[in-house]
């Protein structure tokens, strides 16, 4: 692929998750209207769902990586599962941040440690928080590679029961998004805004995955360039 | 403004907040790489001359 198609994909990229980020909040804001129960504070979750899905996906995108390296032992895969992992826990952050948010305007507390959700997704931040020091603590080269691809590969069974938590939990603290109960389900203005602002989200993920992923790149070659010139 | 609007915002400005901290921090790493370009354009520039 030519530098200026690439450049140009990067250009969309970003100018697609900018959009779509501006269109989801102002449809968040101005457009829906206030939830039968939860009210104007029902806004946090058009971000903080999607958020917490995107960081599942790039977790998820991180396991497939790590699949593709441990399959054909290229070592490219390494790079592109660690970057993945970077922007998962990145997205794991906002998560709890903007959970702890909601959680304080509804619950009155940042934080309750008898939601099982709650600890399960925090449970799922450490593990992946905890293969940066596994990685670090191992000298670069396909050892490293490959513990840091079972470890990333070990961690995407944690995303389908951090996800199912909410269902699976009995604490009905935090809620359900979505669901079968009329009470419970969204509107279509609810859901049109969930998915602007999810596509968002995974564009933007897209966007600073890419982003970084060139910039471990480079950075890699130039520390090679350097080592054939010294 | 009532207390769930300022957490609503607050929220929202904490996504906005994170990834204008990323695109500084991207702008010191792109930094780094252009000064370590340069290094690297004038070491081969000497072996060159050598």
């Amino acid at each position: 692929m030519s530098t200026s198609l690439r450049n140009n994909q990067a250009v969309l990229l970003a100018g697609s998750a900018a959009i779509l980020l501006l269109a989801g909040t102002a449809l968040a804001f101005y457009w829906v209207p206030n939830a039968p129960l939860e009210g104007f504070r029902q806004r946090i979750f058009y971000y903080h769902v999607p958020i917490a899905l995107t960081s599942y996906a790039c977790f998820g995108w991180a396991a497939w990586k790590a699949l593709r390296l441990l399959w054909t032992r290229e070592q490219r895969y390494d790079l592109e599962s660690y970057t993945a992992v970077h922007m998962g826990v990145i997205f794991g952050i906002l998560t709890l941040v903007t959970g702890s948010i909601w959680a304080r305007t509804s619950w009155g507390h940042w934080w309750v440690w008898g939601s099982r959700q709650l600890v399960l997704f925090l449970v799922l931040f450490l593990f992946y928080a905890a293969y940066f020091m596994l990685r670090y603590s191992v000298d670069p080269g396909p050892r490293r590679a490959n513990l840091s691809a079972v470890y990333a590969l070990f961690g995407v069974a944690l995303i389908p029961v951090s996800f199912l938590a909410i269902r699976l939990a009995a604490d009905l603290v935090h809620p359900v998004v979505f669901s079968h109960d009329v009470g419970n389900k969204l509107t279509a203005s609810q859901f049109t805004t969930f998915l602007v602002c999810l596509a968002g989200m995974l564009t933007l993920a897209g966007t600073l995955y890419r982003n970084e992923l060139t910039g471990k790149r480079v950075d890699a070659r130039l520390r090679e360039l350097r080592e054939a010139l010294e | 403004m009532s207390s769930a609007e300022k957490y609503a915002t607050a929220a929202y400005l904490v996504v906005l907040a994170v990834v204008l901290l990323y695109v500084v921090l991207y702008a010191f790493k792109l930094a780094r790489l252009e000064r370590e370009v340069a290094e690297l354009a004038e070491l081969a520039q000497r072996r060159r001359a050598a």
